[in-house]
Protein backbone atom coordinates (compact mmCIF):
# COMPACT_ATOMS: atom_id res chain seq x y z
CA UNK A 1 0.00 0.00 0.00
CA UNK A 2 1.31 3.47 -0.64
CA UNK A 3 1.88 5.77 2.04
CA UNK A 4 -0.49 8.19 1.22
CA UNK A 5 -3.14 6.10 0.54
CA UNK A 6 -2.13 4.35 3.86
CA UNK A 7 -2.87 7.13 6.34
CA UNK A 8 -6.42 7.63 4.27
CA UNK A 9 -6.62 4.22 5.35
CA UNK A 10 -5.35 4.67 8.57
CA UNK A 11 -8.19 7.98 9.33
CA UNK A 12 -10.90 5.78 7.94
CA UNK A 13 -9.83 2.74 10.55
CA UNK A 14 -9.76 4.49 13.38
CA UNK A 15 -13.29 6.48 12.37
CA UNK A 16 -14.79 3.11 12.08
CA UNK A 17 -14.00 1.94 15.51
CA UNK A 18 -14.57 5.49 17.89
CA UNK A 19 -17.40 6.50 15.12
CA UNK A 20 -16.85 10.19 16.71
CA UNK A 21 -15.92 12.44 13.79
CA UNK A 22 -19.23 11.58 10.95
CA UNK A 23 -21.45 11.23 13.96
CA UNK A 24 -20.59 14.39 15.88
CA UNK A 25 -20.54 15.59 11.91
CA UNK A 26 -23.97 14.81 11.56
CA UNK A 27 -25.79 14.99 14.34
CA UNK A 28 -24.73 18.61 14.13
CA UNK A 29 -25.81 19.68 10.80
CA UNK A 30 -29.35 17.84 11.41
CA UNK A 31 -29.68 20.00 14.69
CA UNK A 32 -28.60 23.22 12.33
CA UNK A 33 -31.01 22.43 9.89
CA UNK A 34 -33.68 21.90 12.56
CA UNK A 35 -33.18 25.49 14.59
CA UNK A 36 -33.27 27.02 11.77
CA UNK A 37 -36.75 25.75 10.64
CA UNK A 38 -38.12 27.54 14.09
CA UNK A 39 -36.49 30.20 13.42
CA UNK A 40 -37.49 31.30 10.44
CA UNK A 41 -41.00 29.09 10.03
CA UNK A 42 -39.84 29.02 6.14
CA UNK A 43 -43.77 28.65 3.59
CA UNK A 44 -43.45 28.72 -0.06
CA UNK A 45 -41.71 30.89 -1.73
CA UNK A 46 -39.89 32.04 1.36
CA UNK A 47 -38.74 28.34 1.78
CA UNK A 48 -36.70 28.39 -1.73
CA UNK A 49 -35.19 31.31 -1.08
CA UNK A 50 -33.66 30.61 2.57
CA UNK A 51 -33.72 26.69 1.82
CA UNK A 52 -30.25 26.92 0.28
CA UNK A 53 -28.73 29.01 2.71
CA UNK A 54 -30.13 26.87 5.63
CA UNK A 55 -28.31 23.70 3.91
CA UNK A 56 -24.81 25.10 3.24
CA UNK A 57 -25.03 26.74 6.82
CA UNK A 58 -25.50 23.20 8.21
CA UNK A 59 -22.31 21.77 5.78
CA UNK A 60 -20.75 24.50 6.91
CA UNK A 61 -20.90 23.88 10.64
CA UNK A 62 -20.84 20.12 10.34
CA UNK A 63 -17.39 20.57 8.34
CA UNK A 64 -15.84 22.60 10.96
CA UNK A 65 -16.36 20.10 13.48
CA UNK A 66 -15.04 17.36 12.10
CA UNK A 67 -11.98 19.26 10.42
CA UNK A 68 -10.98 20.39 14.04
CA UNK A 69 -11.59 16.81 15.09
CA UNK A 70 -9.39 15.82 12.34
CA UNK A 71 -6.14 17.37 12.89
CA UNK A 72 -6.25 17.75 17.08
CA UNK A 73 -6.53 13.95 16.87
CA UNK A 74 -2.92 14.29 15.53
CA UNK A 75 -1.48 16.76 17.66
CA UNK A 76 -2.68 15.33 21.10
CA UNK A 77 -1.10 12.51 21.49
CA UNK A 78 2.04 13.44 18.97
CA UNK A 79 0.56 11.29 16.57
CA UNK A 80 2.05 13.76 14.14
CA UNK A 81 5.47 13.07 14.48
CA UNK A 82 4.62 9.52 13.58
CA UNK A 83 3.01 10.65 10.05
CA UNK A 84 6.24 12.83 9.60
CA UNK A 85 8.32 9.62 9.54
CA UNK A 86 6.14 8.35 6.79
CA UNK A 87 8.41 8.16 3.38
CA UNK A 88 6.12 11.24 1.67
CA UNK A 89 6.34 14.27 1.18
CA UNK A 90 4.06 17.61 3.17
CA UNK A 91 2.35 18.29 0.64
CA UNK A 92 1.82 14.22 -0.10
CA UNK A 93 0.68 14.23 3.82
CA UNK A 94 -1.54 17.53 3.33
CA UNK A 95 -3.44 15.92 -0.08
CA UNK A 96 -3.60 12.12 2.42
CA UNK A 97 -5.40 14.66 5.20
CA UNK A 98 -8.07 16.16 2.59
CA UNK A 99 -8.74 13.07 0.98
CA UNK A 100 -9.81 11.85 4.82
CA UNK A 101 -11.70 15.27 5.19
CA UNK A 102 -13.65 14.91 2.11
CA UNK A 103 -14.52 11.12 2.92
CA UNK A 104 -15.88 11.82 6.13
CA UNK A 105 -17.53 15.35 5.12
CA UNK A 106 -19.18 13.99 2.22
CA UNK A 107 -20.19 10.95 4.30
CA UNK A 108 -22.12 13.27 6.44
CA UNK A 109 -23.31 15.46 4.05
CA UNK A 110 -24.92 12.46 1.88
CA UNK A 111 -26.89 11.79 4.89
CA UNK A 112 -28.22 15.24 5.79
CA UNK A 113 -29.07 16.21 2.67
CA UNK A 114 -31.69 13.55 1.95
CA UNK A 115 -33.54 14.95 5.35
CA UNK A 116 -32.92 17.96 4.15
CA UNK A 117 -34.53 17.10 1.04
CA UNK A 118 -37.95 15.34 3.46
CA UNK A 119 -38.48 18.76 5.80
CA UNK A 120 -38.50 21.07 2.89
CA UNK A 121 -41.04 19.09 1.04
CA UNK A 122 -38.57 18.98 -2.41
CA UNK A 123 -38.30 16.24 -4.83
CA UNK A 124 -36.09 13.66 -5.38
CA UNK A 125 -35.74 14.20 -9.07
CA UNK A 126 -32.58 15.28 -11.42
CA UNK A 127 -32.36 18.66 -8.88
CA UNK A 128 -30.90 16.41 -5.96
CA UNK A 129 -28.29 14.70 -8.48
CA UNK A 130 -27.10 18.45 -9.30
CA UNK A 131 -27.34 19.64 -5.59
CA UNK A 132 -24.89 16.55 -4.75
CA UNK A 133 -22.98 17.75 -7.39
CA UNK A 134 -22.45 20.66 -6.34
CA UNK A 135 -22.18 19.38 -2.77
CA UNK A 136 -19.15 17.92 -4.09
CA UNK A 137 -17.36 20.83 -5.76
CA UNK A 138 -18.11 22.95 -2.27
CA UNK A 139 -17.23 20.63 0.05
CA UNK A 140 -13.60 19.82 -1.82
CA UNK A 141 -13.09 23.96 -1.74
CA UNK A 142 -14.41 23.55 2.17
CA UNK A 143 -11.79 20.90 2.93
CA UNK A 144 -9.38 21.77 0.89
CA UNK A 145 -8.51 25.27 2.82
CA UNK A 146 -9.93 24.23 5.64
CA UNK A 147 -7.58 21.21 6.23
CA UNK A 148 -4.98 23.60 5.93
CA UNK A 149 -6.66 25.84 8.71
CA UNK A 150 -6.92 23.17 11.31
CA UNK A 151 -3.48 22.29 11.28
CA UNK A 152 -2.67 26.50 12.03
CA UNK A 153 -5.09 26.61 14.58
CA UNK A 154 -4.11 23.14 16.31
CA UNK A 155 -0.95 25.13 16.93
CA UNK A 156 -2.57 27.92 19.28
CA UNK A 157 -3.84 27.79 22.56
CA UNK A 158 -7.54 28.54 21.95
CA UNK A 159 -8.25 25.42 18.63
CA UNK A 160 -11.64 25.08 18.52
CA UNK A 161 -12.14 28.32 18.47
CA UNK A 162 -9.71 29.30 16.49
CA UNK A 163 -10.62 27.44 13.22
CA UNK A 164 -14.02 28.80 12.68
CA UNK A 165 -12.56 32.69 12.66
CA UNK A 166 -10.25 31.93 10.45
CA UNK A 167 -12.43 29.17 8.46
CA UNK A 168 -15.52 31.52 7.83
CA UNK A 169 -14.23 34.39 6.16
CA UNK A 170 -11.78 32.51 3.99
CA UNK A 171 -14.32 30.34 2.74
CA UNK A 172 -16.72 33.08 1.87
CA UNK A 173 -16.47 33.21 -1.40
CA UNK A 174 -17.26 28.99 -1.41
CA UNK A 175 -20.09 29.31 1.01
CA UNK A 176 -21.62 32.43 -1.63
CA UNK A 177 -20.85 30.32 -4.98
CA UNK A 178 -22.66 27.18 -3.42
CA UNK A 179 -25.60 28.33 -2.19
CA UNK A 180 -26.21 30.41 -5.13
CA UNK A 181 -25.67 27.03 -7.49
CA UNK A 182 -28.35 25.17 -5.01
CA UNK A 183 -30.70 28.15 -5.31
CA UNK A 184 -30.65 28.27 -9.11
CA UNK A 185 -30.98 24.37 -9.44
CA UNK A 186 -33.43 24.27 -7.15
CA UNK A 187 -35.27 27.26 -8.59
CA UNK A 188 -34.65 26.44 -12.03
CA UNK A 189 -32.87 29.83 -12.81
CA UNK A 190 -29.73 28.41 -14.61
CA UNK A 191 -28.01 31.42 -16.54
CA UNK A 192 -24.87 31.73 -14.27
CA UNK A 193 -24.73 28.47 -12.75
CA UNK A 194 -21.60 27.55 -15.53
CA UNK A 195 -19.63 30.48 -13.48
CA UNK A 196 -20.71 29.68 -10.16
CA UNK A 197 -19.63 26.05 -10.56
CA UNK A 198 -16.42 27.20 -12.41
CA UNK A 199 -15.72 29.51 -9.21
CA UNK A 200 -16.15 26.59 -6.68
CA UNK A 201 -13.61 24.76 -8.78
CA UNK A 202 -11.15 27.59 -9.27
CA UNK A 203 -11.28 28.14 -5.63
CA UNK A 204 -10.75 24.33 -4.78
CA UNK A 205 -7.85 24.67 -7.46
CA UNK A 206 -5.88 27.14 -6.12
CA UNK A 207 -6.02 26.54 -2.64
CA UNK A 208 -5.21 22.84 -3.07
CA UNK A 209 -2.12 23.87 -4.97
CA UNK A 210 -1.48 26.47 -2.83
CA UNK A 211 -1.65 24.71 0.65
CA UNK A 212 0.27 21.70 -1.04
CA UNK A 213 3.37 23.77 -1.29
CA UNK A 214 2.81 25.80 2.18
CA UNK A 215 1.95 22.78 4.01
CA UNK A 216 5.54 22.16 5.37
CA UNK A 217 5.64 25.28 7.02
CA UNK A 218 2.72 24.43 9.22
CA UNK A 219 4.75 20.75 10.21
CA UNK A 220 7.85 20.29 12.68
CA UNK A 221 9.70 17.59 13.58
CA UNK B 1 14.94 62.36 9.16
CA UNK B 2 13.28 60.28 6.41
CA UNK B 3 10.24 59.76 8.41
CA UNK B 4 10.15 63.15 9.78
CA UNK B 5 10.36 65.09 6.24
CA UNK B 6 7.50 62.03 5.60
CA UNK B 7 5.12 63.51 8.29
CA UNK B 8 5.51 66.79 7.46
CA UNK B 9 4.48 66.34 3.74
CA UNK B 10 1.88 64.06 4.67
CA UNK B 11 0.26 66.68 6.55
CA UNK B 12 0.62 69.50 4.33
CA UNK B 13 -0.81 66.84 1.77
CA UNK B 14 -3.49 66.82 3.88
CA UNK B 15 -4.41 70.12 4.54
CA UNK B 16 -4.50 70.88 0.64
CA UNK B 17 -6.52 67.65 0.25
CA UNK B 18 -9.12 69.14 2.54
CA UNK B 19 -9.24 72.93 0.82
CA UNK B 20 -9.68 71.10 -2.22
CA UNK B 21 -12.25 68.22 -1.55
CA UNK B 22 -14.07 70.94 0.57
CA UNK B 23 -14.25 74.35 -1.52
CA UNK B 24 -12.02 73.67 -4.55
CA UNK B 25 -14.36 70.83 -5.87
CA UNK B 26 -17.66 71.90 -7.11
CA UNK B 27 -20.82 70.72 -5.14
CA UNK B 28 -22.47 67.70 -6.92
CA UNK B 29 -26.18 68.11 -8.53
CA UNK B 30 -28.14 65.57 -7.18
CA UNK B 31 -26.37 64.87 -4.11
CA UNK B 32 -24.60 68.04 -2.91
CA UNK B 33 -22.73 68.47 0.09
CA UNK B 34 -23.06 64.92 1.16
CA UNK B 35 -21.13 63.83 -2.59
CA UNK B 36 -17.84 65.39 -0.84
CA UNK B 37 -17.09 62.45 1.55
CA UNK B 38 -16.09 60.61 -1.73
CA UNK B 39 -12.79 61.76 -1.67
CA UNK B 40 -12.27 60.48 1.63
CA UNK B 41 -13.96 57.41 1.06
CA UNK B 42 -12.66 55.76 -2.40
CA UNK B 43 -8.98 56.65 -1.13
CA UNK B 44 -8.99 54.64 1.82
CA UNK B 45 -11.31 51.74 0.04
CA UNK B 46 -8.42 51.73 -2.27
CA UNK B 47 -5.60 51.95 0.35
CA UNK B 48 -7.35 48.96 2.28
CA UNK B 49 -6.87 46.46 -0.78
CA UNK B 50 -3.37 47.97 -0.92
CA UNK B 51 -2.21 46.84 2.36
CA UNK B 52 -3.94 43.60 1.65
CA UNK B 53 -1.55 43.62 -1.16
CA UNK B 54 1.12 44.37 0.43
CA UNK B 55 0.29 41.62 3.48
CA UNK B 56 0.67 38.93 0.73
CA UNK B 57 3.73 40.29 -0.34
CA UNK B 58 5.18 40.49 2.54
CA UNK B 59 3.78 36.77 3.68
CA UNK B 60 5.16 35.32 0.31
CA UNK B 61 8.74 37.43 1.11
CA UNK B 62 8.84 35.52 4.31
CA UNK B 63 8.16 31.77 3.54
CA UNK B 64 10.65 32.11 0.62
CA UNK B 65 13.38 33.95 2.61
CA UNK B 66 12.35 33.08 6.00
CA UNK B 67 13.11 36.97 7.40
CA UNK B 68 11.68 38.27 10.09
CA UNK B 69 11.15 41.96 8.02
CA UNK B 70 9.10 40.39 5.59
CA UNK B 71 6.68 39.29 8.68
CA UNK B 72 7.03 42.89 10.01
CA UNK B 73 5.98 43.81 7.00
CA UNK B 74 2.78 41.94 6.79
CA UNK B 75 1.24 42.84 10.36
CA UNK B 76 2.07 46.06 10.41
CA UNK B 77 0.32 46.36 6.77
CA UNK B 78 -2.99 44.52 8.24
CA UNK B 79 -2.79 47.02 11.08
CA UNK B 80 -3.16 49.62 8.18
CA UNK B 81 -5.66 47.29 6.39
CA UNK B 82 -7.78 47.18 9.42
CA UNK B 83 -7.44 51.64 9.88
CA UNK B 84 -8.68 51.61 5.98
CA UNK B 85 -11.31 49.25 5.63
CA UNK B 86 -13.06 49.96 8.83
CA UNK B 87 -12.91 53.90 8.24
CA UNK B 88 -13.70 53.45 4.35
CA UNK B 89 -16.97 51.45 5.71
CA UNK B 90 -17.78 54.22 8.57
CA UNK B 91 -17.64 56.72 5.61
CA UNK B 92 -19.92 54.65 3.40
CA UNK B 93 -22.17 54.05 5.91
CA UNK B 94 -22.00 58.08 6.78
CA UNK B 95 -22.94 58.26 3.07
CA UNK B 96 -25.67 55.60 2.72
CA UNK B 97 -27.85 56.33 5.41
CA UNK B 98 -29.61 59.98 3.66
CA UNK B 99 -28.79 58.30 0.16
CA UNK B 100 -29.90 54.63 0.72
CA UNK B 101 -32.05 54.98 3.89
CA UNK B 102 -30.02 52.34 5.78
CA UNK B 103 -26.37 52.68 7.42
CA UNK B 104 -25.89 49.51 5.73
CA UNK B 105 -27.22 46.63 2.81
CA UNK B 106 -25.00 43.53 2.53
CA UNK B 107 -24.72 44.56 -0.79
CA UNK B 108 -21.49 43.16 -3.16
CA UNK B 109 -19.20 46.30 -2.51
CA UNK B 110 -19.60 46.51 1.45
CA UNK B 111 -19.81 42.89 2.19
CA UNK B 112 -16.49 42.34 0.10
CA UNK B 113 -14.81 45.45 2.49
CA UNK B 114 -16.27 43.82 5.84
CA UNK B 115 -14.90 40.12 4.63
CA UNK B 116 -11.37 41.83 4.18
CA UNK B 117 -11.53 43.66 7.26
CA UNK B 118 -12.70 40.12 9.07
CA UNK B 119 -9.99 38.87 7.06
CA UNK B 120 -7.20 41.64 8.63
CA UNK B 121 -9.21 40.43 12.37
CA UNK B 122 -8.93 36.94 12.20
CA UNK B 123 -4.96 37.26 11.37
CA UNK B 124 -4.74 39.35 14.21
CA UNK B 125 -6.26 36.84 16.23
CA UNK B 126 -4.68 33.93 15.31
CA UNK B 127 -1.00 35.98 15.65
CA UNK B 128 -2.38 36.80 19.63
CA UNK B 129 -3.10 33.14 20.23
CA UNK B 130 0.62 31.70 18.98
CA UNK B 131 3.35 31.90 21.73
CA UNK B 132 6.80 31.92 20.75
CA UNK B 133 7.51 34.82 17.95
CA UNK B 134 9.24 32.40 15.33
CA UNK B 135 6.36 30.09 15.35
CA UNK B 136 3.83 33.10 15.63
CA UNK B 137 5.84 34.53 12.24
CA UNK B 138 5.36 31.23 10.29
CA UNK B 139 2.00 30.01 11.10
CA UNK B 140 0.07 33.25 10.89
CA UNK B 141 2.37 34.01 7.22
CA UNK B 142 0.41 30.71 6.04
CA UNK B 143 -3.12 32.15 6.56
CA UNK B 144 -1.83 35.63 5.44
CA UNK B 145 -0.45 34.31 2.53
CA UNK B 146 -3.94 32.26 1.93
CA UNK B 147 -6.01 34.66 3.02
CA UNK B 148 -5.07 37.30 0.65
CA UNK B 149 -4.88 34.48 -1.79
CA UNK B 150 -8.46 35.17 -1.11
CA UNK B 151 -9.15 38.16 -1.54
CA UNK B 152 -9.46 38.54 -5.28
CA UNK B 153 -11.91 35.34 -5.27
CA UNK B 154 -13.78 36.71 -2.92
CA UNK B 155 -14.70 39.67 -4.54
CA UNK B 156 -15.57 38.12 -7.75
CA UNK B 157 -17.52 35.62 -6.00
CA UNK B 158 -19.42 38.76 -4.33
CA UNK B 159 -20.27 39.89 -7.56
CA UNK B 160 -22.72 37.00 -8.05
CA UNK B 161 -25.09 39.49 -6.25
CA UNK B 162 -26.32 42.01 -7.31
CA UNK B 163 -24.84 45.59 -6.94
CA UNK B 164 -26.39 48.98 -5.56
CA UNK B 165 -22.84 50.46 -4.85
CA UNK B 166 -22.20 53.59 -7.36
CA UNK B 167 -20.29 52.48 -10.51
CA UNK B 168 -16.42 53.81 -10.95
CA UNK B 169 -16.82 56.94 -12.12
CA UNK B 170 -13.03 57.68 -12.25
CA UNK B 171 -11.71 55.70 -15.38
CA UNK B 172 -14.95 56.04 -17.15
CA UNK B 173 -13.86 59.64 -18.07
CA UNK B 174 -17.52 60.91 -16.41
CA UNK B 175 -15.82 62.78 -13.75
CA UNK B 176 -15.77 66.86 -13.75
CA UNK B 177 -12.03 68.21 -14.65
CA UNK B 178 -12.40 70.11 -10.79
CA UNK B 179 -13.24 66.71 -8.94
CA UNK B 180 -10.83 65.02 -10.93
CA UNK B 181 -8.29 67.10 -9.56
CA UNK B 182 -9.26 67.17 -5.68
CA UNK B 183 -9.51 63.63 -5.82
CA UNK B 184 -6.26 63.06 -6.88
CA UNK B 185 -4.76 65.54 -4.38
CA UNK B 186 -7.14 63.56 -2.16
CA UNK B 187 -5.57 60.30 -3.18
CA UNK B 188 -2.14 61.50 -3.00
CA UNK B 189 -2.31 63.17 0.48
CA UNK B 190 -3.61 59.58 1.59
CA UNK B 191 -1.12 57.74 0.01
CA UNK B 192 1.70 59.71 1.64
CA UNK B 193 -0.52 59.37 5.17
CA UNK B 194 -0.02 55.30 4.33
CA UNK B 195 3.40 55.69 3.45
CA UNK B 196 4.51 57.61 6.58
CA UNK B 197 2.03 55.34 8.79
CA UNK B 198 3.97 52.33 7.39
CA UNK B 199 7.59 53.49 8.10
CA UNK B 200 6.46 54.49 11.62
CA UNK B 201 4.86 51.68 12.50
CA UNK B 202 7.55 48.80 10.48
CA UNK B 203 10.26 51.17 13.06
CA UNK B 204 8.63 50.25 16.06
CA UNK B 205 7.81 46.49 15.19
CA UNK B 206 11.81 46.21 14.92
CA UNK B 207 12.77 47.74 17.99
CA UNK B 208 9.55 45.71 19.85
CA UNK B 209 11.91 42.30 17.84
CA UNK B 210 15.19 43.43 19.31
CA UNK B 211 13.50 44.55 22.85
CA UNK B 212 12.36 40.88 22.85
CA UNK B 213 15.18 39.34 21.51
CA UNK B 214 17.44 41.16 24.82
CA UNK B 215 14.83 39.91 26.92
CA UNK B 216 15.47 36.56 26.09
CA UNK B 217 19.35 36.83 26.29
CA UNK B 218 18.95 38.35 29.58
CA UNK B 219 16.40 35.46 30.63
CA UNK B 220 19.21 32.73 29.19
Amino acid sequence: MKPLTAIVFKDIVIELRNKETISSMLLFGLLVIVIFNFAFVPSGAERGLIAPGILWVAYSFAGILGLNRSLSMETDNECLQGLLLAPITRGDLYLAKVAGNFIFAMIAELIILPVFVVFNNLHFDMKIVWVIGITILGTLGFVSIGTTLSMISAHTRMKEVMLPILQIPTTVPVVISAVEATGMVLGEEAQTLPFTLSLLGVFSTVYLTASYFVFEYLVEE
Amino acid sequence: MGRQILGVLSLVAILIALYFALVYAPTESTMGPLQRIFYFHVPQGILSYTCALFVGFGCLMFLVKNDLKWDRLAYCSAELGVLFSTTSMVTGMIWAKPVWGAWWVFDARLTAQLVLALLFVSYFMLRAYLPEREKKARLSTVFGFLAMLDVPINYFSIWLWTTQHPQPVIGGGGMDPQMRTAFLMSITAFGLLYAYLLTHRLAIAKLEDEVEYLEQVQAA
